[in-house]
């Protein structure tokens, strides 16, 4: 697989404190990522740097070979969808104006079955003429990622496999819409689009992540396969609380938190 | 009465928390038909009456009547007087509604008007300081600049205003609506201070005209007025097309309205300056009205939904409704005199927009 999106050594700094620091990574059409780390970590400001949101400090972002900051925001939108956390909408919108939102300015024709498809998948079909304000938490963060999944696919069918980024997509969501959600994702990336998420569900990133990056203070302190990033020595030390990680039946690893304590006193 | 029922399906649908549009056309031709309706009614009532049978005459559709010892009064008052106002209170409440619904896009809160958060009064300001400054410093003979002068001034005076105001409302890609409502209040006070100065140092005869610039009032109406309305209102009009999907997208959040391909911060300008346009134009012409841009965007929201491509246009047609209305009333309802139309507008709007912020008490938190 091709690498579609690069980083070098990309840092920021606000105020005199590095909430990312020189972090470099490739990610390859088709990759799934799943960014963990605790809070403060600098996972969401590293996201919106690789959004182009953010222009990093220090050190260069490429997309497809070419600057992200060298695209415009139509062109960039056409290439690399985002979904953010804590979208506030004060106007009655609907759930279907929204997802219609993703097409951008696509003509209505062209786009009715993907927005039909998103609002399937996501399970908001029935909704489609509700008040986005009126859902709940959940539901709204789902119909965002409808929104999200048509910005992907106009993108796509215009300039071939693209970059997908969420931000803490299952904060809301119960256990099936995270699995559900999750397994989208990976749908996409069987087609081939680099998914990026930040997940704080740990045995979720495991589960569903070709590979996983560890940020810790701004720096990158794993990165790789389920096995090589989720090292329980690691774990204990960046999470400051005591885990074990066990194996199911088919040898798909799972995290059990073993105390409250930090680490250092609990041995 | 099809509204009526309209609006209590639409009351309906909104507790099931559903939404059904009507049609864009249907709507607009409703809104223009209802324009045409109260703008004949307009024509009809005033300080001089003039019967619907008289009207097509009086407006030179058919000349047979040169025997009516009436006619030639009837077409002074309809051409020279009654049309032009009643253009200018159309063209003055599509720019104040358009402009309200600009900025309650730009920033995202329903309770955005140009007049409640001071930049019609920095336009009334600028505009007051040109009175003063042209009278007392251009010769007699230069004193014709001040009509060129007055919209400039008051178009410079929101365009400050409405910046600062942006400038402090928004940090960090997202607006707080306390700090927005509380700095417009801020702003109004400095530029009715400003106004209040100008007051004092001000001569009889520009007080007189400062006076009319803090009350509003369509009475000075005339052909060379409008001339300067048309082209901002038209020029705005097209504008708005092509900022409608930004500040839907907008909605979302600055960031997001990014990742969603929109140029957020081309958008911001744009509407930034749309908005003190229209506004200090309107301003210009006939001083400060309040409310129309709160209520107009309010109601339509209501009923055809929050899409900028149908709520722009929309606005413009109701809110030059509501202003032909309204001026009418505040030339009859007290006639022969005349009650200065923002006093009219602040009465019906303040009460609607106190029930508003009722409504939406849980959106605003300090």
């Amino acid at each position: 697989m091709s690498t579609l999106l690069e980083a070098q050594s990309v840092s920021m700094t606000v105020g005199g404190a590095k909430l990312v620091d020189a972090v470099s990574l490739q990610i390859d059409a088709g990759e799934m990522v799943a960014i963990v780390g605790p809070n403060g970590a600098g996972k969401s400001t590293l996201l919106r740097m690789l959004s182009g949101d953010l222009r990093p400090s220090r050190g260069a972002i490429r997309l497809r070979q070419r600057d992200l900051h060298a695209y415009g925001p139509r062109e960039l939108a056409q290439r690399r969808a985002m979904l953010s956390q804590h979208i506030n909408v004060t106007f009655p919108f609907t759930v279907e104006e929204i997802v219609r939102m993703g097409a951008g300015e696509s003509p209505r024709a062209v786009t009715r079955a993907l927005v039909e498809a998103a609002l399937d998948e996501v399970g908001l079909s029935h909704f489609r003429f509700r008040q986005l304000p009126t859902l709940s938490g959940g539901e709204q963060q789902r119909a965002h990622f409808a929104r999200v999944l048509v910005q992907l696919a106009c993108g796509e069918a215009l300039h071939g496999p693209g970059l997908l980024l969420l931000d803490e997509p299952t904060s809301s969501l119960d256990l099936r819409h995270q699995i559900d959600l999750v397994e989208t994702a990976r749908r996409r990336a069987a087609r081939g689009t680099a998914v990026i998420a930040i997940l704080h569900d740990l045995n979720l990133a495991m589960r569903f992540a070709d590979r996983i990056l560890l940020l810790h203070r701004g720096r990158l302190a794993a990165d790789g396969d389920r096995t090589a990033a989720m090292q329980a020595d690691t774990l204990r030390k960046i999470f400051e609380i005591d885990v074990t990680i066990q194996y199911t039946g088919a040898g798909v690893p799972f995290l059990l938190p073993q105390t409250m304590r930090p680490a250092s006193q609990a041995t | 009465m099809s509204v009526m029922a309209e609006r209590r399906a639409g009351a309906k649908q909104r507790r099931a928390g559903m939404s059904l549009r009507p049609a864009a056309t249907l709507t607009l031709l409703c809104l223009l038909a209802a324009l045409a309706g109260t703008a004949l009614v307009a024509l009809t009532v005033g300080a001089a009456g003039i019967p619907l049978a008289r009207l097509p005459a009086a407006l030179g559709l058919w000349a047979d009547s040169a025997a009516n010892p009436l006619l030639a009064r009837d077409q002074l008052v309809v051409w020279s007087i009654r049309i032009p106002r009643i253009a200018a209170a159309a063209m003055v409440g599509g720019l104040l509604a358009v402009s309200g619904a600009i900025m309650q896009g730009l920033f995202r809160n329903p309770l955005a008007d140009p007049a409640l958060v001071g930049v019609s009064s920095g336009g009334a300001f600028a505009a007051a300081a040109a009175i003063v400054f042209t009278d007392s410093h251009l010769g007699g003979s230069l004193r014709f600049l001040q009509n060129q002068l007055l919209p400039i001034a008051a178009f410079a005076g929101s365009l400050v205003t409405t910046i600062v105001l942006y400038g402090i409302a928004s940090r960090g890609g997202r607006t707080s609506i306390a700090i927005f409502l509380l700095a417009g209040l801020a702003i109004a006070a400095i530029a009715n201070a400003g106004i209040g100065l100008l007051v004092f140092v001000a001569d009889d005869r520009q007080l007189r005209n400062i006076t009319f610039w803090m009350l509003g009032s369509l009475s000075g109406a005339t052909w060379t007025k409008l001339s300067a309305l048309a082209p901002v209102l038209a020029a705005a009009l097209i504008a708005c097309l092509s900022i409608a999907r930004g500040l839907d997208v907008l909605v979302l959040g600055e960031a997001e309205a990014f990742h969603s391909g929109v140029d957020v911060e081309r958008l911001k300008r744009i509407s930034i300056v749309l908005v003190s346009a229209m506004t200090g134009v309107a301003v210009s012409v006939c001083g400060v009205v309040g409310f129309v841009g709160i209520l107009v965007p309010h109601l339509l929201r209501l009923v055809i939904g929050p899409a900028h491509r149908l709520l722009l246009p929309a606005s413009a047609l109701l809110g030059a409704i509501l202003l032909v209305g309204a001026d009418t009333v505040a030339r009859t309802i007290v006639a022969p005199a005349e009650m200065p139309i923002g006093i009219l507008t602040a009465a019906i709007g303040a009460p609607f927009f106190l029930a508003m912020l009722l409504r939406q008490r849980g959106l605003v938190s300090l």
